[in-house]
């Protein structure tokens, strides 16, 4: 299955994948909307010392939000794991149990995750597609 | 006689999560799940957010409607199990039916315990606080005008007060202890919580107990008469091991199994919050009657049901909660030395010792912490880890730079 890697050696610490998710999951026509607005992206930039790389979900094959979900809002489809926020109550089980801390709570008290832009009118990574330097890649792993 | 290749009673998280093990492996073969209750597999934590509003009947389904359809499952609902007969490998069920089946997981959870209190059988209006029924009851009864008096402090009691809030009158909890959650935080967590939840206007009697009832009085051993309307009792649940026990089956606190979630019958499973499990962060047998825990303990009964290869071996405690939009999450035992850090509205606190992340509270702000979590379950040294960096907040920066390539980079297309 493809998914989203991040190439910590040409990682610019640019955050503009940040940008680029708060953007294509926020329904907003151009992007410019966004100014004065606190985004709460899915995707994070990491940084310490120089080093800097993204950090979204892994897809994991065994996931443990998923085993741990309490309602059932979470679930693999095609080895992709979606959230369902009409059934999330916003319990932060999986924010517990994600190894890699890729699962955040959303404005609206329910959780987000990285759904690899399936669910919104992007269709595929726009994390990926709006890194400048291919510091984040969507491959088959 | 009816015959499945796989019977499983209990129809909630470990259930559930057999059902899923047993289809990794094996698509075919039959399977019935037994349920006392007359519902579609529904989430029990989420009776409090029933309440509440949060959710209903149909989002607080744990598993789509046509889950069973889809798997290929029997469901025989509204039926007790009451008896096991091992060697003719047959279920009895309370209305007579005898069930037949090869491999066998008893998911009995849990019954809600109630203590000795005088009087008790002269309260009209009492409830325990645990199955869908139980809500939808308690619901029928709630009105403004009605003061509450919910016993015990601990999870379900709190999330009672918190799902009945906008329903009820004045709702006073009491406990025999001298704080509030006190198997999952540390006294200063127990008093933030308790601060937050007491602004709400929830009012709490701790050190005490109640005595006795007379009607609507509880007479408190410190002499103190509290007048309630309705009455939760919310003091804890016991294991379900009848069954098991009765079959001649291993039970310590909980029903014994092994790693393979076996129990000490041949091909019986069990899983959930009837057995107990090996806490690694304690090295000791405990029960945690957790749903995260018993849909893992299931879903690894079911694959070594059907064949496959699955341990259960990485048992901790953790809960996620919320009070009133205060979250905490909180992992592992609290042992060993400690780091603190707080300010207004958030509390850390880590336990480490002999090198391991034993056990942590966050409340408030809670990102990241699943990486805390995974420190502790997967036993990683902290002499490998960055632990300045990771004390002040969770991140995968602190850990070598060949495991942040194994968690984030395709390493299949370049060496690491």
């Amino acid at each position: 299955m493809k998914r989203i890697y991040a190439r910590e050696e040409w990682c610019l610490g640019c955050h503009l994948c940040e940008y680029n998710c708060a953007f294509a999951n926020s329904g907003l026509d151009t992007m410019t909307k966004l100014k004065g607005i606190k985004i709460n992206p899915r995707i994070q930039v990491e940084e310490n010392d120089g080093i800097f790389y993204a950090v979204s979900c892994r897809h994991c094959e065994e996931p443990l939000c998923v085993k741990g979900c309490i309602t059932g809002a979470l679930s693999i489809k095609d080895g992709v794991i979606h959230i369902n926020k009409e059934k999330c109550v916003g319990c932060f089980t999986c924010i517990l149990s994600c190894p890699y801390g890729c699962i955040m709570p959303a404005e609206t008290g329910v959780i987000q995750k990285c759904e690899l832009c399936q669910t919104n009118s992007k269709g595929s990574p726009a994390c990926v597609s709006g890194c400048p330097n291919r510091a984040i890649v969507f491959e088959e792993g | 006689m009816k015959s499945f290749k796989y019977v499983i009673i209990g129809n909630s998280a470990a259930g559930i999560g057999c059902a899923e093990g047993i289809r990794q492996i094996d698509k075919k073969g039959t399977i019935a799940i037994i349920s006392d209750e007359k519902h579609h597999t529904y989430s029990r934590p989420l009776i409090s957010y029933l309440l509440e509003g949060k959710t209903d009947l149909q989002r607080m389904k744990y598993r789509p409607d046509n889950f069973y359809k889809q798997h290929n499952i029997v469901l025989i609902s509204g039926e007790k199990a009451v008896s096991i007969n091992k060697e003719s490998k047959t279920i009895k069920l309370e209305k007579g039916e005898e069930i037949k089946y090869e491999k066998l997981l008893a998911a009995l959870g849990s019954s809600p315990f109630i203590p000795p209190m005088d009087g008790l059988e002269q309260v009209k209006s009492k409830f325990t606080f645990m199955k869908l029924d139980d809500a939808i009851n308690l619901d029928k009864e709630l009105s403004k005008d009605k003061k509450v008096l919910i016993v015990g402090a601990g999870l379900i009691g709190l999330k009672c007060a918190e799902g009945i809030y906008k329903k009820s009158g004045k709702i006073t909890i009491i406990d025999l202890a001298n704080r509030i959650l006190p198997s999952i935080l540390d006294e200063d967590g127990s008093v933030i919580i308790q601060k937050h939840i007491e602004s709400k206007g929830i009012h709490f009697i701790l050190n005490d107990s109640v005595s006795r009832f007379e009607s609507n009085s509880a007479f408190l051993k410190s002499g103190n008469i509290i007048e309630f309307d309705i009455l939760v009792i919310a003091v804890g649940v016991r294991p379900n091991v009848s069954l098991i026990k009765n079959a001649g089956g291993k039970i310590n606190k909980g029903i014994w199994t092994n790693e393979k979630c076996e129990t000490s019958l041949p091909d019986i499973y069990s899983a959930g919050d009837c057995t107990e499990s090996f806490d690694i962060t304690c090295d000791k047998e405990r029960i945690l009657a957790l749903l995260p825990n018993a849909y893992m303990q299931g879903e690894c009964a079911g694959i070594n049901m059907a064949g496959g290869q699955k341990l259960y071996d990485k048992a901790i405690p953790m809960n996620a909660i919320g009070f009133f939009g205060l979250h905490l999450i909180t992992a592992g035992s609290y042992e060993g030395n400690f780091f603190v850090k707080s300010d207004k509205s958030n509390y850390k606190k880590l336990f480490f010792k002999d090198d391991l992340l034993k056990g942590y509270i966050m409340i408030g702000d809670v990102n990241r912490g699943g990486i805390y979590t995974r420190i502790i379950r997967e036993k990683i040294p902290l002499s490998t880890l960055d632990f300045e960096l990771i004390k002040e907040r969770p991140q995968l920066m602190a850990f070598e730079l060949n495991e942040r390539k194994k968690m984030l980079a395709n390493i299949s297309e370049r060496s690491v």
